[in-house]
């Protein structure tokens, strides 16, 4: 989806505002969403490109405005919805609709250990060829899905060399939308400065994305 | 310019809540907190509580580790390491994540490491346009700054004019490679060791070498050369 999350070449964002030893969330309710996202996302309802995805649905003017945890609080309580974890009714009211099952919690205190020490890989190994070898001259696709994607739009129909193999990993754009991991290659993809940017940058740096299959012809 | 979208945007947010509740401290310019926000999130975690869907004691153990025991100094010490011993850096440039897993560090959002080098020819830094990605294992959590537009905005298309706002100005003849965690590899940057350190313990090299330095937006500084970013 061409959004706003889309953001990388856009300029007129200000400067960088710095804080010295600057502590990675300020308030006591931003810790909590952070928690309470992981203890929701062990239920296993959906998966880190679905949480992605929802956080750029939220509109734009709204997503601008709201500072990062604001933002993945209002696509978490979007998400809880749409799983229907929560009805709006109980939202609004504060409690559980009449006639409510406790559940077991997905999350346990040793599985909140074991996430943080494990995390959730992404890579698949499975047998995939790749498409491309380190040194290939590529073109990224000149592609606009309206879901999920991980290609951002000042990439696009620029040409790359690929750098590296990763190996095998989830697509997001199929993942996003519950449509299957389609395993695949991820490169890392150079891209001359002034190829994405034109004379203005500079002819000695470069942009690395990683990109899948998927996301690159040959050139 | 004096007025730019975002200050704009913060000068209407604040207005509006100003208007509603004239006594809000706005203590973080860079985002204006609704004020029942605090309160939506607690109701809603009493809310999952009850319903049985998430234990608190979880929730708990989630926080205190990135709130007191994974953060940078976990990174500090995957540097020090790999300026004092240069195969344990071949390792960690080859293959990070069982470099990086040596020292006792790893999992979640630093499922699949790559670590890039700077050298006085070539500056690494790196950003996440798309979203936030950062590798958590050895960082800990993103600072605001690196979540907040300008700096996901800028940095593919200026970043020595990110770096500047930094305080590093870079010569022009040096090759800057940023890295747009596209993917679920996430980037840590090997910087450049100091003058002045030879002498210096892993533990001593280690308390050098800041958080900044390891996303590419600063340097690490020698030792008794002043404050470091």
């Amino acid at each position: 989806m061409n959004g706003v999350h889309d953001m990388g070449g856009m300029q007129d964002m200000g400067a960088v505002q710095k804080e010295k030893n600057e502590l990675a969330l300020h308030e006591r309710w931003e810790w909590r969403v952070f928690a309470l996202r992981r203890a929701m996302g062990a239920w296993g309802k959906w998966n880190i490109d679905v949480t992605r995805h929802e956080v750029e649905l939220v509109p734009p003017a709204e997503y601008l405005r709201m500072g990062y945890s604001e933002r993945q609080f209002a696509a978490f309580l979007a998400l809880l919805a749409k799983t229907r974890f929560i009805a709006s009714e109980e939202l609004e009211a504060g409690k559980p609709a009449p006639g409510y099952r406790v559940a077991t919690p997905a999350l346990t205190v040793e599985k909140a250990a074991a996430l943080i020490a494990k995390g959730v890989p992404t890579s698949r190994d499975v047998p995939v060829s790749p498409r491309f070898q380190s040194g290939q001259r590529v073109r990224a696709r000149n592609i606009h899905p309206v879901g999920h994607t991980r290609l951002p739009r000042y990439a696009r129909g620029k040409l790359g060399v690929i750098d590296r193999d990763h190996g095998v990993f989830v697509f997001p754009d199929t993942n996003a939308h519950y449509l299957g991991e389609k395993p695949q290659h991820v490169y890392s993809v150079r891209f001359a400065a002034r190829e994405l940017w034109g004379e203005q940058a500079s002819s000695h740096d470069s942009v690395y994305l990683d990109m899948w299959d998927d996301y690159l012809d040959p050139a | 310019m004096t007025t730019n979208r975002r200050d704009f945007l913060t000068a209407a947010v604040t207005a509006a809540g100003a208007a509603l509740t004239p006594e809000l401290p706005h203590t973080h310019e860079h985002q204006a907190v609704p004020s029942d926000l605090a309160l939506r999130v607690k109701a809603l975690e009493s809310l999952l509580v009850e319903k049985g869907l998430v234990d608190r004691a979880a929730l708990d153990t989630l926080i205190d580790a990135y709130e007191h025991k994974i953060g940078p100094r976990n990174g500090a010490r995957v540097v020090a390491r790999a300026w004092s011993d240069p195969a344990y850096k071949q390792r960690l440039l080859t293959n990070a994540d069982a470099a990086i897993a040596e020292l006792g560090y790893g999992g979640m959002q630093g499922e699949h490491m790559v670590v890039v080098e700077n050298t006085p020819q070539v500056h690494n830094m790196i950003v996440c346009t798309l979203c936030s990605c950062y590798p958590w294992p050895v960082l800990g959590l993103p600072p605001v700054w690196y979540k907040s537009a300008p700096y996901r905005s800028r940095s593919v298309i200026d970043p020595r004019g990110v770096l500047r706002e930094f305080g590093l100005d870079l010569p022009a003849d040096v090759e800057v490679r940023v890295w747009d965690s596209t993917a679920e590899l996430r980037y840590l940057v090997l910087p450049e060791r100091p003058a002045g350190t030879a002498q210096l313990s892993e533990e001593q090299l280690a308390a050098l070498v800041t958080r900044d330095s390891m996303v590419g937006v600063g340097k690490v500084a020698p030792p008794q050369a002043g404050v470091s970013a």
